[in-house]
């Protein structure tokens, strides 16, 4: 969905974002108050200049306006592959947005993500799985890699990966594998706004995305083996 | 002097804590394995590539996971990821002195992407909980695979990391690279330039790795003692100055092509000279350089 019409349809009442290049950012209107809004479109790579911009963005939020929720409306093909990202250290720009972040959900901000187009790998880790809870659009597209080049590099046929992705949510491409997995918790339809003042209306939780996971049958290893290390006798 | 390169994880963990200190959880006689690789009629392993137990540092308690690069690069699937998830929730309960992460992965497991990549993204989240309840969390980074891909954003989520020069810390290794963008982008065999980009001289420099320290176990022993007692700091002030650290670095090197470059704007006399030295040596060069 392009996001000017995405941006309509969560703010009814309005908003005042701007961009800049493949960033954007501002302020939404909604009945339980302001939101903060951060996102990228054009699925953007994340290279360190976007992640420290975005950090930036949540210390002023955390600085300037305590409590207000941020919704992250990220669209990303991952992060930018580049020598010179790694050679200044992006995943320490990535790290250091996550710590942002974090400060946000400690000094009690609700941090909201919403894939609206892409997520991808990096660019997804250093976002949207970033926030208390994570929605995603029905058309969204989120993946690790897509299945030839998964192929490629592990040797395993395509063709038995593409039969098992039918019955596998582990490691194909698809949103309603990361549904399924506990990692979006919902799908939004109907009318944004109200699933946006639903998502507000959440409890403030721990990391729950284990137990959804669990319960839709899509990873059934996680929560219990996390349980077993947490509870071993020793 | 024993290698930390060389070393299996196992090996590692007997040599660098406290003399039969060591308590594993899950070991490998639980059989606590990946299904998703058998699925794929891939070699699951035991532990599923990650050793997580109890133990003493100096004497003082510490939980403990070691990666195991020798299988599947140390790459996170669905029970490895938890395994770490766990400890890391366990040290909520248990407020050990420090969690100690001795790292070695290549970031998500493909063979099980999805479960790998929000595994991941749950140890981030369980790292942050962890650490802003009070217990620091230590990364030792000197194995053969480096740490990349989601791994390489934990390490740095960490209070503090040890590495040697052959330690690798990244996000994208030279190889991803490579294979998307051309040679001419990154030609991962140039090993030279591979670790002056990624290897543990330059992440010293650059004020990411605390400590460079030879590729001797009993030297990361040390380097890991001296570390117990950091304070996990996740106050504004404190993002607030990192985030003017990191802008600074843009600032000041976002324009150079090759670590050399960024050597030399620090202050360095002789940058391509920093790759023969060995720790000692280097340490005492860039004194008082580091970014």
């Amino acid at each position: 969905m392009d996001v000017k019409i995405l941006l309509k349809q969560l703010f009814p009442a309005g908003h005042d974002v701007a961009f800049d290049g493949q960033f954007f950012h501002g302020t939404g209107e909604t009945p339980r108050g302001k939101v903060a809004i951060i996102g990228s479109i054009d699925a953007a790579p994340i290279g360190v200049e976007l992640a420290f911009r975005m950090a930036d963005d949540v210390l002023k939020i955390v600085r300037d306006h305590p409590g207000r929720p941020i919704l992250l409306l990220v669209d990303t093909q991952g992060q930018r592959l580049s020598r010179r990202d790694e050679l200044l250290g992006i995943n320490g720009y990535m790290a250091h947005l996550a710590k942002c972040l974090q400060l946000a959900r400690n000094s009690g901000h609700r941090i909201i993500g919403l894939v609206y187009s892409e997520a991808v790998s990096g660019g997804f880790l250093a976002s949207s799985l970033l926030a208390d809870r994570c929605y995603a659009l029905p058309e969204a597209q989120v993946k690790v890699m897509n299945l030839p080049a998964m192929s490629r590099i592990t040797k395993i046929p395509l063709e038995r990966l593409q039969e098992l992705s039918m019955t596998s949510p582990v490691f194909a491409p698809g949103v309603l594998n990361y549904l399924k997995m506990g990692a979006v918790h919902s799908l939004w339809d109907g009318d944004l706004s109200e699933r946006l003042a639903e998502a507000l209306d959440a409890p403030a939780e721990g990391d729950r995305r284990r137990q959804w996971g669990e319960e839709r049958e899509g990873r059934k290893l996680a929560r219990s083996v996390s349980e077993r290390v947490r509870h071993a006798a020793s | 002097m024993t290698s930390y390169y060389e070393a299996s994880a196992r090996e590692r963990l007997h040599a660098l804590l406290d003399k039969d200190s060591f308590r594993e959880f899950l070991p490998p006689t639980e059989r606590v394995v990946s299904p998703h690789l058998v699925q794929l009629d891939t070699p699951a392993a035991f532990d599923d590539g990650v050793i997580v137990g109890r133990a003493t540092l100096d004497g003082r308690p510490v939980l403990v996971a070691a990666q195991e690069g020798g299988f599947m690069g140390g790459a996170v699937g669905e029970v490895h990821g938890a395994k770490l998830v766990g400890l890391l929730e366990r040290a909520r309960d248990e407020k050990p002195a420090a969690v100690l992460l001795l790292v070695e992965s290549g970031g998500v497991r493909l063979h099980e992407a999805n479960a790998g990549l929000i595994g991941v993204s749950e140890i981030m989240r369980a790292v942050l909980a962890l650490r802003s309840e009070g217990v620091p969390v230590l990364v030792l980074d000197g194995g053969q695979f480096g740490c990349f891909g989601g791994m390489g954003i934990v390490a740095r989520l960490c209070d503090a990391i040890v590495m040697s020069e052959e330690g690798r810390l990244g996000l994208s290794g030279p190889e991803v690279i490579e294979t998307t963008c051309g040679v001419e982008e990154f030609d991962s065999r140039d090993r030279a330039l591979v670790w002056r980009t990624v290897g543990g001289k330059h992440r010293y420099l650059l004020g990411e790795a605390d400590a460079l320290v030879a590729d001797d176990i009993a030297a990361f022993r040390e380097a890991a003692i001296g570390l117990l007692d950091t304070t996990p700091d996740l106050s504004l002030a404190a993002l607030a100055a990192e985030h003017e650290r990191l802008g600074a670095r843009l600032q000041k090197f976002g324009a150079l092509r090759d670590a050399l470059d960024i050597w030399s704007a620090l202050g360095v006399a002789k940058p391509e000279k920093l790759p023969l030295l060995e720790a000692d040596a280097f340490n005492a060069v860039v004194a008082g350089k580091r970014a």
